[in-house]
């Protein structure tokens, strides 16, 4: 099975469950926070006073040992980092809006979590830092308007880590991060000895221990390096729905009882069943749809590009197609679908390959190429000439006077002249995690 | 370990129950960490979400907002997001997360023997000033939240543990601005 389970990426009245396993990593979280003493205030600012370190402590064990793991079981093959939720990156207002909770923190003595814990066990000052809490998000609801576009444009990066940062494979980066928790615990300890006078023979033994287990899972990580292409197309599922067809004359509460099918395909069956080619009708039916955010990319050559393609694809070769994976998960929208060409189909097959095995959503493949493409839209354009030979070979079938490009008539066929095309639609958007759909937003 | 909360056992006059049990002392924060990390670590793992609480924080206070004034939420783009046409603000992961750290830091506390009607606060503040200051401070603190679209639960942890890298920078300006200012409240706590 593949992690995270796609039924519980969000909550949803279809499903019940979500809200309760939800609300038990909560109940998990808020327990752990509690019996860890983050519930009183005064044990919180004195990490800023070095008498003790708890915040410290609590805070990098934690990020220490869910990186490890979640890599760890990303590098095993069991769980697909593109699913998870990785908050992207908005520097200006990320930093400013980070020194402005460093000031609420240490004035108000909770961050918003921990005030919950402290409420919860009756302590009046989470309470007043909780309703203040409420107050604040209102104030910035109420005031984003002023700039917005700060806000959601300066210094955005969308969705990068670390290990792109430093260009470091992320093994290594974990194993980075991991030493510098333990050394962070060394000093720790050092700064609660002198400023908070304690007594470090009285430390249980057994951190060590731990710090030892710890080093040793993030060296595994490490060797363990990240699946390849290969493996992670082997693990991908594309689930299909089909509508099932009411027997004759059926009541019409048979009807509603008819639920859709859903059926799990590996890329390859989807592949042989032709489930993930799409017409030139489809594609133009989708390149003309409002609520769709097509994406094309054309894999051919740079001179076949030249010469005729279908205007607003991208030219990009297939050794790109594991960088602009990343882009294309960054900019996720559940409306969002790539739709790759080649001449025929070879070409963009393996393309298609290439991006499902990275988890980019709603890949399709244009059915038969652009060749296909001309044949369907070319009125007789009287700038393309003959067909060379119609092999599928993925080699151009037609002659073109010079390299026009995206400026030939069929390259964006009028939607005037082809409005109501028949097809049987092949897309199905998956509803994957979307930009906006993780995280605190 | 130092204990803050562990007052001396008042003699409960009558009732013997759940809370009135001594409180117990904290668990040490490495185990703390490393069962927090393994929690954070699940919940990746079986939802793809982290943890996080301020942004149920806005949308309970968008839920309200529009039931009072909905013609308002609908000129404002930023609530839209979340409040707009038949789109429910509180029909996301991160409420019912809120309200199960609600209930798991009470149980723990009540387990614990640690509820009790109290302010925690250094020895030089009184009640009042601590409120007032607890108040003001939880506005500051989730107004940044939201500006950094997360506070130190969805950014700090949940960003820290995923390696993104805005999540770093957030986590350390969190930290620069506390220490910085740290010594100009030390009234308060000290």
């Amino acid at each position: 099975m593949n992690f995270p389970l796609e039924s519980f990426i969000a909550v949803s009245a279809s499903n019940p469950w979500t809200y309760v396993v939800f609300g038990l990593i909560g109940f998990a979280f808020g327990f752990t926070l509690e019996m860890s003493g983050f519930g009183n205030s005064r044990k919180l600012a004195a990490q800023f006073y070095f008498t003790e370190m708890t915040v410290l402590k609590v805070m990098f064990t934690a990020i220490a040992v869910a990186m490890v793991l979640t890599f760890g079981a990303v590098a095993l093959g069991i769980l697909d980092f593109g699913q998870v939720w990785v908050n992207p990156t908005y520097l200006a207002s990320g930093i400013l809006g980070g020194l402005i909770m460093g000031v609420g923190f240490i004035v108000g003595g909770f961050c918003p979590t921990t005030s919950l814990a402290s409420a919860s066990t009756g302590k009046i000052d989470g309470m007043f830092f909780m309703v203040g809490g409420f107050v604040g998000a209102f104030l910035f609801g109420e005031t984003e308007k002023y700039f917005t576009t700060w806000y959601n444009y300066a210094g955005y990066y969308g969705r990068m880590t670390l290990d792109q940062v430093f260009k470091l494979p992320v093994g290594v980066v974990v194993l980075l991060v991991v030493l510098m928790a333990l050394f962070m615990f060394w000093g720790a300890e050092q700064l609660e000895r002198i400023f908070g006078k304690r007594d470090l023979s009285k430390e249980p033994k057994l951190r060590f221990a731990g710090a030892g287990a710890l080093f040793v899972l993030a060296v595994g990580v490490v060797l363990l390096g990240s699946p390849n292409l290969e493996e992670k197309y082997n693990r991908v599922s594309i689930t299909r729905t089909y509508v099932q067809e009411a027997p004759e004359g059926a009541t019409e509460e048979e009807l509603k009882a008819l639920e859709p099918i859903k059926v799990q395909l590996s890329p390859d069956q989807a592949l042989a069943q032709r489930e993930m080619q799409i017409s030139p009708a489809e594609l133009f039916a989708t390149l003309h749809d409002q609520k769709l955010n097509p994406v094309m990319l054309d894999v051919r050559p740079e001179a076949a590009y030249n010469l005729f393609h279908i205007r607003g694809a991208r030219n990009t070769q297939i050794d790109e197609l594991s960088a602009i994976s990343k882009e294309l998960i960054a900019e996720n929208t559940p409306n969002r679908l790539v739709i790759v060409m080649s001449n025929d189909e070879a070409a963009a097959t393996e393309a298609w390959k290439v991006l499902v095995a990275e988890s980019v959503a709603n890949v399709y493949i244009l059915e038969g190429g652009v060749n296909n493409w001309i044949a369907f839209f070319d009125e007789a354009d009287p700038n393309i000439s003959g067909v060379l030979d119609n092999s599928g070979n993925d080699q151009l079938d037609y002659v073109f006077p010079a390299a026009l490009g995206d400026r030939y008539e069929c390259s964006d066929p009028s939607p005037m002249e082809f409005e109501e095309l028949e097809y049987e639609p092949k897309i199905q958007l998956q509803l994957k995690r979307d930009k906006s759909g993780g995280g605190c937003g | 370990m130092t204990t803050y909360t562990r007052t001396k056992s008042k003699k409960s006059l009558s009732r013997k129950g759940l809370f009135s049990r001594p409180a117990k002392p904290y668990v040490h924060p490495y185990f703390g960490g490393a069962v927090l990390g393994i929690v954070l670590f699940l919940a990746f793992f079986l939802t793809g979400n982290g943890l996080g609480s301020s942004g149920a924080t806005s949308r309970i206070d968008v839920a309200i907002e529009d039931a009072i004034a909905p013609a308002h939420v609908d000129k404002t783009p930023y609530l839209l997001k979340m409040a707009g046409g038949d789109k429910n603000p509180l029909d996301d992961w991160i409420v019912p997360v809120f309200f199960g750290a609600l209930i798991g830091g009470f149980v723990s506390g009540t387990l614990h023997g640690r509820v009790k009607l109290e302010t925690t606060k250094g020895p030089n503040i009184s009640n009042r000033m601590r409120w007032l200051f607890s108040f003001l401070g939880g506005v500051v603190f989730l107004y940044g939240a939201r500006l950094a679209r997360g506070c130190t639960s969805g950014q700090a942890l949940s960003g820290g543990a995923t390696l993104a890298a805005g999540s770093w920078a957030i986590m350390l300006s969190i930290f620069a601005s506390a220490y910085a200012l740290a010594y100009f409240v030390r009234k308060m706590w000290n």
